[in-house]
């Protein structure tokens, strides 16, 4: 591990968490969007560290790639108008709700730091090869098939899901 | 994590320091005397048609979604092909090699199943003529 490791964990750590900062503060929504690409790219270099490379390939796959281009196509297609005119709709109960949410996840961060005390068992470490999937793969195919063939059926429901909604007629 | 990643590190560093470079030094060499024609939209060379701000057709929406399931697909297939030869064989590999009749049909079925069920979504969307852009 060392200092090598740490400057870079608390670097992409402190970028991650300004990123979503900004996410949630811009008022114009692509902004918005593009700072949130900025977290995923953080959060794939986390990944890479923890030598997770795959995960961190597909974070910046799926999640800056793909789930991205379709937040910027509902942000498109809802056409919100300019920045300035975006006025903040949200009443005093909703931001009462999303506080206490907040809140809530503050306080499991504590807890799941303040219940450290004794030092956490260390994996044993194995030495693997950067970029080896095997880890991954071994486990989905084998053990969790099942799991792995039921996504399939969950995906099918999602084509059909989005097929039945975007070809729907207006009458 | 090694140190195997450090040319990345290094490159990622180069790009974010050449950015900020170029737009630095283009903020302070540039004088600022704006016209209205050189503050409109540049959209190759001819006047800009109206706002960018307009609604965007919902079909833009669906190719959208359809590329990220199958997106998701492909996030399957990649570990699958990665650990491909170990599934195709009944015992543990002996140097990377499958013993001689050993060979199975595992990993081939697992994944045609699975493929199985997503063609049917993909026959349905081009039945439906999703595909289709009008």
């Amino acid at each position: 591990m060392g200092l090598f490791y740490t400057f870079h964990f608390y670097l992409f750590g402190v970028i991650a968490i300004i990123s979503a900062v900004a996410f949630v503060t811009r008022r114009s929504p692509v902004a918005a969007a593009l700072w949130l690409v900025n977290t995923m790219f953080c959060l794939a270099a986390l990944y890479v560290m923890m030598d997770a490379q795959f995960i961190g390939a597909i974070q910046v796959l799926v999640y800056a790639g793909a789930i991205m281009v379709v937040f910027l196509f509902v942000v498109m297609l809802l056409n919100l108008g300019h920045a300035s005119d975006v006025t903040d709709i949200v009443g005093g109960k909703t931001k009462l709700a999303a506080g206490l949410v907040g809140l809530l996840l503050l306080a499991e961060v504590f807890v799941l730091w303040k219940d450290d005390g004794a030092p956490a068992p260390v994996p044993a470490q194995q030495e693997l090869e950067p970029g080896v999937i095997d880890q991954v793969a071994a486990p989905l195919f084998r053990e969790y098939l099942l799991a792995f063939e039921i996504t399939s059926v969950l995906l099918l429901a999602a084509i059909v899901g989005a097929v039945v909604l975007a070809k729907r007629r207006v009458t | 994590m090694s140190r195997t990643y450090l040319p990345v590190l290094l490159l990622m560093g180069f790009v974010v320091f050449n950015a900020i470079l170029m737009i630095g030094l283009s903020h302070l060499t540039m004088r600022s005397r704006p016209t209205p024609v050189k503050q409109s939209a540049y959209e190759s060379g001819i006047p800009a048609l109206g706002e960018a701000r307009e609604r965007f057709s919902v079909k833009f929406y669906m190719v959208a979604m359809l590329f990220i399931i199958f997106d998701i697909e492909t996030v399957f297939l990649i570990p699958w092909g990665a650990y491909f030869r170990n599934l195709s064989c009944a015992v543990p590999l002996t140097n990377g090699l499958c013993p001689s009749g050993q060979v199975s049909m595992f990993g081939l079925v697992e994944m045609l199943v699975f493929m199985a069920i997503l063609i049917v979504g993909l026959v349905y969307v081009w039945k439906k003529g999703a595909l289709q852009w009008d």
